[in-house]
Order: structure tokens, then sequence, then C-alpha cells
């Protein structure tokens, strides 16, 4: 994507909405440790900072699951001294998790990454096509396409409201928050990334809304590209929880 | 304020480069980081306050328990626990954390490295009030029934997860579990912020490596912000599962507190203390390092010398971030934790040495055949300088495991971080205040208030802290409200005597510094662009500075921001603005 | 300024280096491993002294040598040395590093063995706001507890909910007074029944957490008698400050005596 942003040229007005908020407008940029040269507008310029924002931001939440995992791992081999049976016991009991119902979820979550990458794609285009389309006369036919965003939002409550059956089938089998650790750890883990699913969701609820706001194709390309590269790390994180779940059940 | 750039024709707010109409956008919910940045020191101001008033309520009521204290009245003995917990978490989070990093870095670090905002003002100004929020709820939690919680702030399980366990740990507890996760939410954004500000928006020619040591040091603190807070906001909510939801994660089975029986199995404490240090420690480091980066900075300045070895300096406090995420064990020596793993522990610590005392060489280094300017800002540096190696070289007493044995938990550690990361970090903060003062506000301070106020604070803290390390080796432990109970005590309350008029002494003080802070805004003399005459861009621009930083014009960096008593150059300093070419080094 | 600042830095140090080593600050050692940890303090002391010193002393001389006189001559102009920075980076690696190897041997002899299989049992029981100190008797064994049996009110075996039920327990004496026979290793087993407590006692340069979900197993060897306090540590809540107990070191014969007299007690 970043080979594109080099040739665009963006009337300023338009480039100054949407993202993370405003961004301020600062031609030139970071000298000689950053190694770019290069003199891009406002908006190529503004798509890197958010990029760059959300590599950052994605640091803590690796860590906060980081320390889950680590806590998982530590209470699940950990024997504590137990002053009723004045003895050391590990009450971790093997999860019992509703597989098909999960396996079903993570493909839900898996397509919706592949929807999200096409309606990605399709910003991107639409983005670099927008200095052609402003001008008078050229239209862009932005309503016969595909609603890749509006599918993938939809594949996204699908995959919560999946979430949401999985706690249910959980607690039909007596299974509940507090039961066990095991099962403790696993409405924590789910439900915190549910958390920042939903985060994502309503991220690209904006993106799609941003059609009727009539905002310019760059501002919208901003929030997809970004909310997009979040999905695709929820995906990774939802494949990395459940294989967590699987191998050390 | 002169500061609207461009067209100043239908500017609406959110479009940059021009300022704010608006007193609700201009200085409530404002998008400028230099507006965000002194709302930040506000709240760390407040809260110091607070965290200082507590502070001396507790000492006066170690020593005279019966005594009535304007505002509190006579303290209760269960009331101690409470003023101590509050004292250490608003000192930490709410000054040490936020004053240095989130209000002067706010502040300063746009301007010297040459951008005109942060990379997301937006999300500045939600992490600014996200932490005004965390302030509002951790103060509610005085006025809940139970009160404020007493388990300190590093707010051990089992202590904080059973609601039984002592006033305070019920709906008290649950608030500062509540304040601190969202905290952490504020700090995690501010850290983002700025790494990506660094890292993007550095102005043409200010490379990394040219970058004034307060930036490395605000860049390195986001980083540690960001890869610590994530974890302490883990156990917060694992805490709090475990206290509302029925869940195991610190609890063990068959406890019986107060001789209620506790319904949990199979949990352990040691688990959440792994996690609050893996945190905690860093956090010691988020307090410093700034400090040290303005010390630096002013070091230089008023040395009128070059910053003795730029670069060690940076890979030191690289050092220093890195090391600081392996050594939480050293808290833990005592815990119950495996003997074995306290070697590594102990060695790390004990490494984390060397960085340190290359900064106290180098911060000599640059002193050495200067021509020093005891301005007040200076003063507090050296100040920094001193309580740096005195607070750092009880480190390694603790940081060895045999002699922590009998110093673990005892006013020999009280002594050892509250030098360190409270009054050298402090100094840090008073330093970088009185230097900033008038680009911030266009007027100076008073320059005979600051020295009188730097040689109380300075002694001051010296009588404080220096003697808790002989109460220390004495075997005092720290959290005692009273020392009459445990005998062996008892002949050490002279020193608690001394260290309490020391502290109302010290206390005292500061009502010159606020006096100071808030006349000079007012009445102070007129400050030029540069008064310093001190190199890095803050000084390149009006004061106080325009809305945009630098009305309109992007500033170009030729070199780095040390350079002092350049060999035939017209003036003692050229700024990093300055074409002028300096002599390879 | 600069002479102010040297004379108040200097004052400080002379002060602070003074009260350290005018008064004896440590409580008098009666343990076996002490000599060891007082010796590495002195170590560590010593070193970190002279660097202190040597430190503040240099600070104070540089401010006030290195003054601005308002003369028109420029500072020296230097960006630093690299062999200066590398001699000081080995030279505190050294020292650091070196304290902690010597250091480390004492740790290991202190933590990393468990008791003589010889070593008299006690078992140490914090609970808020008390320490008690339960004895296995003749068979050696400590009898089960339950949580459901604990009154604190009662004391004695009751707020350690011994279950009398057990045979095991039928022997068991529990103690508010931790005595002890001198010369003796002692096998402490220790363990909390609320939230975290610290057994210290300074005599003994000893210090380690009872933690709830934990029995803990350290050992330790009084030589000389006397009576000598015992703290909490780590804060366990309201009574911190008044959880104390004492530790009663008595020759073997006077301990024997004193066990004696608390089986007969009990029948």
């Amino acid at each position: 994507m970043a080979t594109l942003t080099p040739t665009l040229t963006v009337k300023q007005p338009k480039s100054r909405h949407g993202g993370g908020g405003d961004i301020p407008h600062y031609p030139g940029g970071g000298g000689g440790g950053g190694g770019r040269g290069d003199e891009s507008p406002d908006y190529g310029e503004r798509l890197r900072r958010c990029r760059l924002g959300l590599a950052v931001g994605i640091a803590p939440i690796v860590m906060l699951f980081v320390a889950f995992s680590s806590a998982y791992l530590v209470r699940q081999g950990l024997a504590s001294w137990d002053l009723r049976t004045n003895s050391y016991i590990n009450d971790w009991a093997p999860l019992r998790m509703p597989m098909l119902l999960l396996v079903i979820n993570t493909c839900l979550l898996l397509l919706s990454s592949l929807t999200m990458e096409f309606a990605r794609r399709y910003a991107a285009r639409l983005a670099a096509i927008a200095p052609i389309t402003a001008m008078p006369g050229i239209a862009a036919d932005d309503e016969s396409s595909f609603p890749w965003l509006g599918i993938t939002v939809a594949l996204g409550l699908g995959f919560l409201a999946g979430q949401v059956l999985a706690w249910r089938q959980m607690e039909a089998r007596g299974l509940f928050l507090s039961s066990n650790p095991s099962s403790s750890f696993f409405y924590l883990l789910t439900g915190m990334h549910a958390l920042h699913l939903l985060g994502g969701v309503i991220a690209l609820s904006y993106a799609v809304v941003t059609v009727w706001l009539k905002r310019p194709p760059e501002a919208r390309h901003i929030v997809v590209d970004v909310t997009a590269w979040y999905w695709h790390f929820m995906a990774l994180l939802w494949l990395y929880i459940f294989a967590l779940l699987i191998v050390a059940h | 304020m002169t500061q609207a750039h461009g067209p100043a024709d239908a500017a609406p707010a959110t479009v940059h480069g021009h300022a704010p109409t608006g007193f609700i956008r201009k200085y409530v919910f404002s998008l400028d980081h230099k507006v965000i940045g002194i709302q930040y020191y506000f709240l760390a101001l407040t809260a110091v306050c607070i965290g200082m008033i507590l502070s001396l309520a507790m000492r006066i009521h170690m020593v005279w328990p019966d005594a009535s204290i304007p505002f509190f009245g006579a303290i209760k003995p269960e009331q101690y626990l409470t003023l101590m917990t509050m004292h250490g978490t608003i000192m930490v989070f709410f000054v040490l954390t936020t004053a240095p990093q989130s209000g002067f870095g706010n502040y300063f670090l746009p301007i010297q490295i040459g951008a005109p905002d942060m990379a997301f003002p937006t999300l500045n100004m939600l992490s600014f009030w996200t932490t005004f929020l965390s302030f509002a709820v951790m103060i509610s939690a005085f006025f809940v029934a139970g009160g404020a919680p007493l388990s300190g702030w590093t707010n051990y399980p089992t202590l904080s997860a059973i609601p039984m366990a002592g006033p305070g740990e019920g709906l008290g507890e649950d608030l500062w579990l509540i304040s601190i996760a969202l905290f952490c939410v504020a700090s995690m954004m501010g850290a983002l912020n700025f790494i990506t500000t660094t890292l993007d928006l550095r102005a043409k020619g200010m490379t990394l490596m040219r970058m004034p040591l307060t930036c490395w040091s605000w860049f390195i603190t986001a980083i540690l912000g960001l890869l610590a807070f994530g974890v302490l906001l883990a156990g917060g909510i694992l805490l709090l599962m475990d206290r509302n939801l029925g869940t195991s994660f610190f609890v063990p089975g068959g406890l019986v507190v107060s001789g209620v029986p506790v319904q949990h199995s199979g949990g352990s404490p040691l688990l959440w203390q792994h996690l609050f240090w893996f945190f905690g420690h860093p956090e010691v480091y988020i307090a410093i390092l700034p400090g040290m980066g303005v010390a630096s900075q002013l070091l230089s300045t008023f040395s009128r010398k070059p910053i003795f070895g730029y670069r060690a300096m940076v890979y030191a406090m690289m050092a220093i971030g890195i090391l600081g995420f392996m050594v939480w064990g050293h808290h833990m020596f005592m815990s119950g934790m495996s003997p074995y793993s306290a070697f590594a522990f102990s060695f790390m610590t004990m490494a984390i040495g060397v960085p340190s005392a290359i900064k106290t060489f180098n911060w000599l280094g640059t002193m050495w055949k200067g021509k020093i300017r005891f301005t007040v800002p200076m003063l507090f540096a050296i100040g920094f300088v001193s309580l740096f190696v005195s607070g750092g070289l009880s480190g390694p007493f603790l940081a060895q495991p045999a002699i922590d044995i009998p110093l673990h938990d005892t006013y020999f550690v009280v002594a050892h971080f509250h030098l360190i990361m409270g009054v050298a970090a402090i100094f840090g903060i008073f330093a970088a205040t009185y230097y900033w003062f008038p680009k911030m506000y266009g007027r100076m301070m008073n320059d005979a208030l600051g020295k009188i106020h730097f040689v109380m604070t300075f002694v001051g803290a010296y009588c404080i802290f220096m003697p808790m390390h002989y109460l220390g080796m004495a075997g005092n432990p720290r959290r005692y409200s009273q020392f009459t109970e445990v005998k062996y005590l008892a002949p050490l309350i002279p020193i608690h005597k001394f260290i309490t008029y020391a502290a109302i002494i010290t206390v005292s003080a500061q009502l010159l510094f606020l006096f100071n802070f808030f006349w000079s805004m007012k009445k102070g003399k007129k400050a030029a662009q540069n008064p310093w005459e001190a190199t890095t861009l803050e000084w390149t621009t009006a004061t106080p500075p325009p809305h945009d930083n630098f009305g309109g014009v992007t500033p170009v960096v030729y070199h780095g921001a040390y350079e002092y008593s350049v060999p035939g150059a017209e003036k003692d300093y050229i700024m990093q603005t300055d074409p002028t070419p300096v002599p390879a080094h | 300024m600069g002479l102010a600042l040297l004379l108040i830095i200097w004052l400080i140090t002379f002060l602070s280096s003074y009260f350290f080593v005018a008064h004896t600050w440590w409580p008098h050692a009666i343990s076996a491993s002490a000599p060891y940890i007082d010796h590495q303090w002195h170590l560590t002391f010593i070193a970190m002294g002279v660097v202190f010193i040597a430190a503040q002393v240099a600070l104070g001389f540089v401010v006030w040598r290195y003054r601005d006189h308002g003369d028109a001559a420029k500072a020296s102009y230097s960006h630093g040395n690299n062999k200066l920075e590398l001699t000081w980076t080995v030279l505190t690696a050294i020292l650091f590093l070196g304290l902690n190897a010597i250091g480390s041997p004492i740790w290991a002899a202190e933590r990393f063995h468990s008791a003589d299989t010889s070593a008299m049992k006690v078992e140490v029981t914090g609970l808020q706001f008390a320490w008690y100190f339960r004895y296995p008797g003749p068979d050696n064994k400590f009898g089960r507890t339950r949580p459901e049996l604990e009154d604190a009110s009662l004391g004695g075996l009751s707020a350690l909910g011994v279950d009398s039920a057990d045979p095991a327990a039928k022997d068991d004496v529990v103690s508010g007074v931790l005595f002890l026979p001198v010369n003796r290793e002692v096998d402490l087993t220790l363990r909390a029944q609320d939230v975290i407590h610290s057994f210290f006692v300074p005599a003994m340069r000893f210090k380690q957490d009872a933690v709830p979900g934990l029995m803990i197993h350290m050992h330790f060897r009084p030589e000389q008698t006397g009576d000598y306090e015992i703290a909490c540590a780590e804060l366990c809540g309201l009574g911190h400050y008044k959880m104390h107990g004492i530790m009663r070191v008595v020759s073997e014969q006077d301990f024997e005596k004193w066990l004696a007299a608390r089986e007969a007690d009990k029948q």
C-alpha cells in the first residue's frame, strides 16, 4: 500500500478529517533518523502515522494477554496449600469447551478477516483514484461496489454472538466463571478478546457510516486501513487464545 | 497570543493550525499538547499537595498519636494505614508518573523535536481526561463506607482480596482497583502518543541522536509505560474478579478471616506479586528517567558545556529500561519465591547499577571544567545528582538477598526508594518547573525565593530520609503506625520525632514554592525568549509558544542539542537551528 | 553560591556517614548465620561508603571549582571521552558484580539446603494479629488442623484449629512464646491463616514471609540465651504494628523442662 502514497496529491481541506481525530498538518517530517525523504502531502503521511500508532498501540494489548497467559500457565501448574485438606492441592480441572461451536466461530472470524482485507484494498483503490473522481463531472461507481465492510461487520457480530452462545453452552454444562480456574480463564480470555473485537466492530461501523457522511475517500481509507490491521491482529490473537486453551487445557 | 497561521477564515476548532476560540475548547477539552501538559501538571500539583498532607498526618500520628491535626482531627490507628496507602498511590501514580512524563513531556516533547503537536491530539486529550477520572475515583475512595483501602500501594492479596480483612477493603478497595485500571489505560494511550510522535514528527534534521536527552528520556519512559501498564491492568482485572466474581486467582483454600471462612481455593498470593512487580519495577524508572533527562539537559546548559558522553547517556538509559524489566523479583526475596531465582534477580539488579553509575560519572564529567551558573533550576539539577547518588547507593545492599534478609520491609527500604524515586524525581520536577516556567508563562520565577526553597528542601530531604537508614538497620519495620508495642522500637522514637520535625519544616518550605509559582505567573519579571541561553528548539520560538509551536515556521535542525562553548563561535552556545558548523566529535 | 553548595553537600555527607558509624545500629546478633550476613553488610558498606563519600565530595568540589567567575573565558569544549567511559563502566561492573559474587554463597547457605534431620521442628503460624508456635511433641508429628475449628478468641490450639481427633495432635503443644533450646538447629514451618505476614527476628538476622497457600520451610540456629523480639514485617492489616512476639532461647535442660510441663498441662 505504501507504494500508493507518494503519487497522491490531495486537496488539503479534504485530508484533514477522519482518522483518529484531527492530525496536525505538517510537511517535511523526520530527519536522517527515520530516513524518510518523502515530501508527500498530508494524507499519505497521516496514513503512515496512524499505522505506526496502531502498531505501537498493539504492544500493550499484547502485554495484557501475555500477562493473562502467564497467569494462566502459572495457575494451571500451581499447587497451593489448602488448610482444609492439610495438603498441597491443584484444583485445575481440564477445560471442556464447546469445540464445534468455537471452530465455527473461528471460521467466521477468519472469513471476516478475509472480507476485511478486500474492504481495505477496495478503500485503498477508491482513495487512489480520489484525485480523479474529485474532478467535476467524473464519478466513481461507489454504490455498485460489493459491501465488504458491511459483511465484515456482520461476520464480526456473528463471531461475537457465537462467543455468547459458547458461554451459554458452558453454563449449561455447569461451568460458570467461578466454577474452576480453567473456566475462569476461559471466560476471562474469551471475554477480553470479545471486548477488544467489539472495539473493532465499532470502528468498522463508523467506517460504514462515513459513506453516508460523505467523508472523502482518503479519510475513509485511513479508518478502514487501520481498522483492518487491527482486525487481522484480533484474528491472530483469537487463534493464539484458542490454541492456548486447546494445548494447555 | 499571536498564534494562528494559515488562512484565518472559517477555522473550525478541529482543524489544526488554528487556535480554538471558546473557553471550553481552549482550556478544558483542549487538543493543544501545551494546554494538556499544563492540565497534567496542575493535576499532579493538586495530587502532590494531597499526598504531602497525608504524609505529614502520618508522621505526626507516629510520634504524637493523640495530637489533633487541622482538618483531620486526631488520627485513629485504623486511619493510619489508609493514609499510608493513599499517600503511596497518589504519589507514585498521580505525581511521579504524571508530572515529569505526562506534564512536561506533553508540553515540551513536541516543541523540542520541532513538531506542531502530538501525533494524535484527540487521543492526548482523552488520556488526560481518563487520568482525571482515575484521580477522581481514587479520591472518592476516601468518602465511601469503610473508607479508602489500607493494603498499601503494592496492594498484596490476600489482604486486598478479602473484604473482611480490614476496613477499606470493601468498596474502597474496588474503587482503588478501578482507578488504577483507568490510570493504566490512560498511560498506555499517552505512551502510544509519545512514541509515535517521537518516531514520526521530528523536524527536518532532528535525527534520533540529535534529540535532547529529555526527549530520549520521555521516549524510553513511554516504551516502559507501554509495556508495563498492560501487566498491571491484567493483575487489576484478575484481582477485581477474585473480589467480586468469586474466582480464585490469588486466594488459596481454607482461609478464615475475622472468624469468617473464605470461599476460595487453589490460588496463589505470589502470582499477584509477580504481576505487580513486573509493572512495579519499570514504574520506578518511569518516575526517575524523565528526571535524569532534565538533569542532563540542565547540567549541560548551566555548565555551558556539551553533555559528557551523549551516546553513553542514551545507551545507559536504554540499558536501564531493558534491565528494568528483568529485576522485579528483587522485591520478593522474602516472599517464599524460589531461592534459586533470587540469584538471577540479584545479578540483574546489581548489573543495573552499572548504567546508573555511568550516568553519574557523565554528569560530573559535564560539570568538570565547566562555567557553572547557579540558577535555581541548576541548583535542583545538582541536588538531583546528589540525591541520585545517595538513594542509588543503598540499592546494592537491598539487591543482595543475604543482606536483604534483615533489611527487607524496614525503614532502610523506605529511605532507599524515597530518596531515589521520591525526592530525586521531585527534584527533577522542580528543576523542570523553574527551567521551563519562563517558556510556559512568559515570566521568570523569583530567584531568591527559589534559592531558599532549594536549600530548605535539599537539607530537609536529607534530614528526613538519611536517619531512616539507621532505623532500618535497627530493624524498624515499615508501615507501623506506632512504635510502642514492639519493645525494641521504643528507643528509636526520638529519631522518628526528629524526622517528623524535619518533615514539617520541609513541607512548609514547599509553600514558598507554591507562592513563588502563582505569584510569578502574574507578577514575575518578564522573560526573554531564551533567558537561559540554551540551545534546544523550545527557546527558538515565541514565549509562550504559539498554537502550532513555531508560528508557521518549520524548524530545521543542524546539530545536536548541547553545543556550548564551541571554540571560535561568537557566543558560548549555538542553537540547534543555527547552521553555524561545529567541530566534528 | 558555589561555596555554600560545597559546604552543604560536604556537611550532609559528613554527618550522614558519621551517624552510620557513630552508633551500633544493628541489634546484637545471636544466630549462627548472622556473622556471615553482617560481614557481607560490612563489605558492601565499606564499598558503597567509599563511593558515596567520593561522589559527594567530588560533586561539591566540582560545583565550587568550576563556578562561573563572570569572565569572558569559555568553558572547555568536550563531548566526552570513550576511554574514560569504558574505564568506569568496567570498574563499576567489577565492583557491583563482584559484591554480588561474594554475597551469593551466603544466601545459598541460608536458603538452598533444608534443615538437618536432627533439627527441632516448630511450626510458626501468623494470623491477624498474633504469632503462634506449635511443637509436635514426642511423636515429632504435627496433628491436622481444620479451618472450621479455628477460634482465635480461645488462643492456643484452638487459634490454629488443631483437630483433637487426630492422634498426631494429642501431644501437640501451642505457645504464644517461641521457646527454643540454645545451639540447636530449628526447622521452621511457616504458614498463615488469613493474610500474608512476615516472621522477622532482627537478632537472628532472620525474615521470611508466612504466606497463605504455602508451607515454607526454613531453618536457623540461635546461639545465645535470652529474650528476643519477633515482629511482623509484612503489612497484614490494622494491628500490623502490634503483631509481635517473644523468642525465648534457653538451655537445653530448661527447654525440656518447659516442654514437659506444657505436655503435662495438656493431660
